[in-house]
């Protein structure tokens, strides 16, 4: 079956990444913060390759095929599945306030929003928040931990990737039980996702020295931030 | 009543700043919003004219930027290993490097608005944050702040961050890296490369 060659060959590609990152290994640059340095490029080259093989000329597809409302649509009916968990994870961090919106926020859509295709929330001032079992772990005091890139999910912390296992659980798409809707419904989302993301990568391609450094940079600031929700203690520069 | 007295604050402060410069979040907003009215008119520069947009950033954007400080900022403590001739040269290519990848997120604007979030600022403050939004329909609003630093001829920026990412440190650990492998030349050289490689495929896809 072609299902079943793919994953004999995504196996031969793991493995060839597992072999190249051990050969690699000593070649680290020293970072305190990527001590596995060597198995994460291997895995940021594995990931690229697929990126740039299957899942970023599908979402082209996808933007040039679909008109913006309803890629935004798409992007909302996720977003508003993702809502009710992101309220849990803010009530878990001890902001009851920012829960109390966030589950209002799924009432609304659910409902007015038609399944939360429109974000009818945001327009009467219910302010979307990013959260999750990651954030929630370092919000209670857990450090980052080493810089991991994971196969297909990209870069985490070793924090964010323990948070992520629970995500995946909590993940509502993920728990559907009827498999090719649910399998459906994953890859849209992949899709729609990495749509929105088509502009930032031009930017970075430019911006960049070595992509891998600057996206690992760029990922743990990004984390640092969300945890403090916008307004972390700013660093001693120079 | 409340109005009023807003207003006599409004007339207060930009006394007390001086009648001569521009408040930060006001040189922010001004220049914000004529460089994005240009963009909205150019249909080359949303159609990605490279050098169109890269000349209206060389003469809207840059005199308000501080490339000395931003080039200091993202070489962090390595910079005092580089003489006086390295850091001219490491500020003139990471210059351009910035300049490219500011005009390149220019070209990718679409119609996103931009929120002016509230500004206070003590009377004597000389290093300031000033923070704007982007919106977009169908995604959650993205912070930039800018980082403005007073000196003899006015407000400058020197750094920039996008949802708490800094455009300029985040350079730090690549910079340091390069300057151990290579030394400060090696760093040089490294970004002549890299700009000299997006400039001829800016003039390929043209």
């Amino acid at each position: 079956m072609k299902s079943d060659m793919i994953k004999t060959r995504l196996k031969t590609s793991l493995l060839a990444v597992a072999l190249c990152s051990v050969l690699a290994g000593c070649a680290t640059s020293g970072n305190p913060k990527d001590p596995i340095e060597g198995f994460n490029r291997a895995m940021y080259g594995f990931n690229d390759m697929i990126d740039s093989a299957v899942i970023k000329p599908v979402a082209q597809g996808y933007e040039a095929a679909l008109p913006t409302p309803v890629r935004t649509g798409v992007t909302n009916f996720f977003g508003n599945l993702a809502d009710f968990f992101i309220g849990i994870n803010n009530l878990l961090q001890g902001k009851p306030g920012q829960a109390a919106s966030d589950i209002g926020r799924v009432l609304v859509n659910s409902t007015i929003g038609l399944l939360g295709v429109l974000d009818v929330a945001s327009e009467m001032g219910m302010e979307k928040h990013e959260e999750d079992f990651g954030q929630t772990f370092g919000r209670w005091g857990v450090g980052d931990g080493a810089y991991v890139v994971l196969p297909f999910f990209g870069p985490r912390t070793a924090r964010d990737t323990v948070g992520l296992v629970l995500d995946v659980k909590a993940d509502p798409v993920a728990n559907i039980d009827d498999i090719s809707t649910r399998n459906t419904l994953l890859a849209l989302r992949v899709v729609d996702t990495r749509a929105d993301l088509l502009p930032a990568d031009k930017v970075i391609e430019e911006a960049a020295l070595d992509k891998y450094a600057y996206i690992r940079d760029g990922y743990l600031q990004r984390r640092r931030n969300l945890i403090h929700d916008g307004n972390p203690p700013r660093e001693r520069m120079d | 009543m409340k109005r009023l007295l807003g207003l006599l604050a409004v007339l207060f402060f930009t006394a007390g700043v001086g009648a001569t410069e521009t408040a930060p979040d006001l040189l922010v907003k001004n220049v914000t919003t004529e460089v994005l009215d240009i963009v909205r008119k150019d249909k080359d520069i949303q159609n990605g004219n490279t050098q169109k947009t890269l000349d209206l950033v060389e003469s809207r954007v840059l005199p308000h930027f501080n490339f000395q400080r931003m080039t200091k900022l993202a070489l962090g403590r390595d910079g005092r290993q580089a003489t006086p001739e390295q850091l001219n040269a490491l500020v003139e290519e990471f210059r351009t490097l910035l300049v490219r990848t500011y005009s390149k997120a220019l070209t990718e604007y679409r119609d996103q608005q931009i929120i002016f979030k509230p500004f206070k600022m003590v009377a004597d403050e000389t290093d300031v944050k000033v923070r704007t939004e982007i919106r977009q329909s169908g995604g959650k609003a993205v912070p930039l702040d800018y980082y403005l630093e007073k000196n003899a001829t006015g407000w400058k920026v020197y750094d920039m961050e996008v949802g708490g990412v800094s455009l300029v440190t985040n350079y730090r650990s690549s910079f340091s890296q390069e300057i151990r492998a290579g030394g400060v030349d090696g760093l040089i050289r490294s970004l002549q490369t890299k700009n000299k490689s997006s400039a001829t495929s800016a003039t390929k896809s043209k």
